[in-house]
């Protein structure tokens, strides 16, 4: 069996290039949007942040560092995916409306 | 049972980010992608809390809530404009979240008396070092973007070594702790010159290297999740992570090449010092034109193409640029905007400020695309941009941005610049293109100028 250290990079490596493969194509016109949205999509460290906070016994300073952690990743979450949706609605061909 | 789903549901969630990345390869589909993002983390967060036997409930339930409370006016509020101040503060609270994680993962570890394994340790200690260091840089930028920090490098003697004293310290207190996790006194202070290095790395970069910055930072916060995910030992934060590191890494890397710059001339070339011995300019004559003439010039045109800068967004102008845009189509003058990669404050900030004023992005022509055209152009209307217009840098060895790819305004008939007057720019470095046979001069605030042209367009038609 392969430890979870080979398997992790591993899955690292193969990701790594399908994300640039991935982003490579792109358009340059949506990279402001594509940094909010890979910006969201990072934030899925709230996952981490809630294992650690909700932890059977966790200690007082592991819950608020859990909770500053997740009311950022959170912060984050929201406000990229809701901003990225913003800014692609703006983007119209000529003649499309609203 | 649960515990067991959770994972199938992680592939899924996966695989979900990453149709969102690919949908994004189109305006037309990139929506469908944002939705394919909601869904996954949807998945991914409802998928742990059900699973992994949460306790606590109350702390999760309230950050939840606080984050949820304070993101959805950041997105709605938050004008275009302040966009890339908005991605720089969201770097530092990804990266700051990552930082504190693994800061509560390496406490817990050593109250519950179970020392981590060595690679556990090393992720930890990376994503650690790679979060503090974000989160301070990440702030840092978003002052200089802010205009709060001064947007001029911060410099002082012996800077390189210094911070790079101070990093290899830090890195030698990591190195330190991950062969004696046990040592809780090392943890503070390599996380205080995490913090501090963060600080030191970005002061020294100027305002017009912040889109290479910002990207590089993305690359970063992507990295420092991909590291917890490590450390977590779980594959979702891994391939998150991953992609968003890559994400940071292409960006960064279009962005020097659209400057000629390399990482490590961004990061330590200090670009202030470029400045000096810039004061002896000989004074060289150029033409100048009121907006009737230039309205008067556009009108006779058949083709137009608008370059615009971040100039451009400082005067406030997009609205009347599209009323420009709109009053030029009319006449059947087609019209075009050359949009260099640089030419906002974040990669591809300019195109949204344009969508914005409802200019219809199949009109918006990257620098690669539209260079072949500048030739056939009978105007080039050049609007708060001017280092990235700038001959010399094709020609002049001596020029600092020599080597930089431009976009070829003076391959156009009739160039025409809107500009306050003809102080040198952002850089300091004169612009050949000002002082051409073919360059009108249009001197003014761009928003006001524009108006002006637009106020002698009408009382043409039909004439």
């Amino acid at each position: 069996m392969p430890s979870n250290l080979e398997l992790g990079l591993y899955v690292f490596m193969l990701a790594t290039f399908v994300g640039l493969e991935v982003i490579r194509k792109v358009s340059p016109l949506l990279h402001t949007p594509l940094m909010s949205l890979t910006n969201a999509i990072s934030a899925i460290s709230v996952v981490g942040a809630i294992v650690i906070t909700g932890a059977e016994g966790a200690t007082l300073l592991s819950k608020i560092l859990g909770f500053v952690a997740i009311t950022a990743a959170v912060t984050n979450i929201v406000s990229g995916f809701l901003i990225t949706d913003r800014m692609l609605k703006m983007f119209k061909k000529r003649g499309e409306k609203k | 049972m649960m515990a067991h789903l959770v994972n199938y549901i992680y592939i899924v969630s996966a695989a979900l980010f990453i149709l969102s990345l690919k949908w994004m390869n189109s305006p037309a589909s990139a929506r469908r992608g944002v939705f394919a993002g909601e869904t996954g983390m949807l998945l991914a967060v409802s998928g742990t809390l059900l699973a992994q036997n949460i306790h606590n409930w109350t702390w999760i339930l309230s950050a939840f809530f606080i984050g949820t409370a304070v993101g959805i006016p950041i997105a709605y509020i938050m004008p275009m404009t302040a966009v890339p101040q908005r991605t720089a503060l969201s770097h530092a609270c990804g990266a700051l979240a990552a930082a504190l994680v693994g800061t509560a993962e390496f406490y817990r570890s050593n109250q519950l008396h179970q020392p981590l394994q060595t690679f556990e340790m090393v992720a930890l200690v990376l994503e650690t070092l790679l979060g503090f260091l974000t989160f301070t840089g990440s702030l840092m930028a978003m002052g200089k973007l802010q205009e709060v920090l001064p947007q001029r490098p911060i410099t002082y003697k012996h800077q390189n070594v210094i911070n790079f004293t101070l990093f290899a310290i830090a890195a030698g207190l990591g190195v330190r702790l991950i062969l004696a996790p046990t040592d809780m006194w090392i943890f503070p202070v390599f996380a205080g010159l995490a913090l501090l290095f963060g600080v030191l790395l970005i002061i020294p970069i100027g305002g017009a290297d912040m889109p290479t910055v910002i990207a590089l930072l993305n690359s970063y916060a992507g990295l420092s999740a991909c590291a917890m995910g490590f450390a977590l030992d779980n594959k979702l934060l891994i391939i998150a992570g991953a992609l968003d590191g890559s994400s940071g890494l292409i960006l960064s890397i279009i962005m020097c090449k659209a400057m000629n710059r390399s990482f490590t001339n961004v990061l330590f070339g200090a670009f202030g010092q470029v400045q000096a011995g810039k004061a002896a300019v000989e004074q060289r004559s150029y033409r100048s034109a009121s907006a009737e003439e230039a309205a008067a010039i556009l009108d006779s045109a058949g083709s137009v193409i608008i370059v615009p800068g971040y100039g451009l967004a400082v005067a406030q102008a997009q609205h009347k640029i599209r009323e420009l845009f709109d009053n030029l189509t009319r006449r059947g003058v087609d019209v075009k905007f050359a949009i260099h990669p640089v030419a906002g404050r974040m990669p591809g900030h300019m195109n949204v400020l344009l969508a914005e004023a409802d200019i219809p992005y199949d009109k918006l022509s990257e620098m690669d695309d539209i260079n072949s055209e500048f030739p056939q152009c009978d105007v080039a209307l050049v609007i708060g941009a001017n280092d990235v217009t700038n001959p010399g840098a094709r020609t002049d060895k001596t020029s600092p941005i020599y080597g930089m790819p431009i976009l070829d305004v003076d391959k156009a008939c009739t160039v025409m610049v809107i500009k306050r007057s003809m102080s040198p720019g952002f850089a300091g470095i004169d612009n050949d293109l000002y002082y051409m046979d073919k360059t009108l001069m249009l001197f003014g605030d761009a928003k006001a100028f524009v108006s002006e042209i637009l106020k002698e367009l009408p009382a043409r038609v039909g004439a």
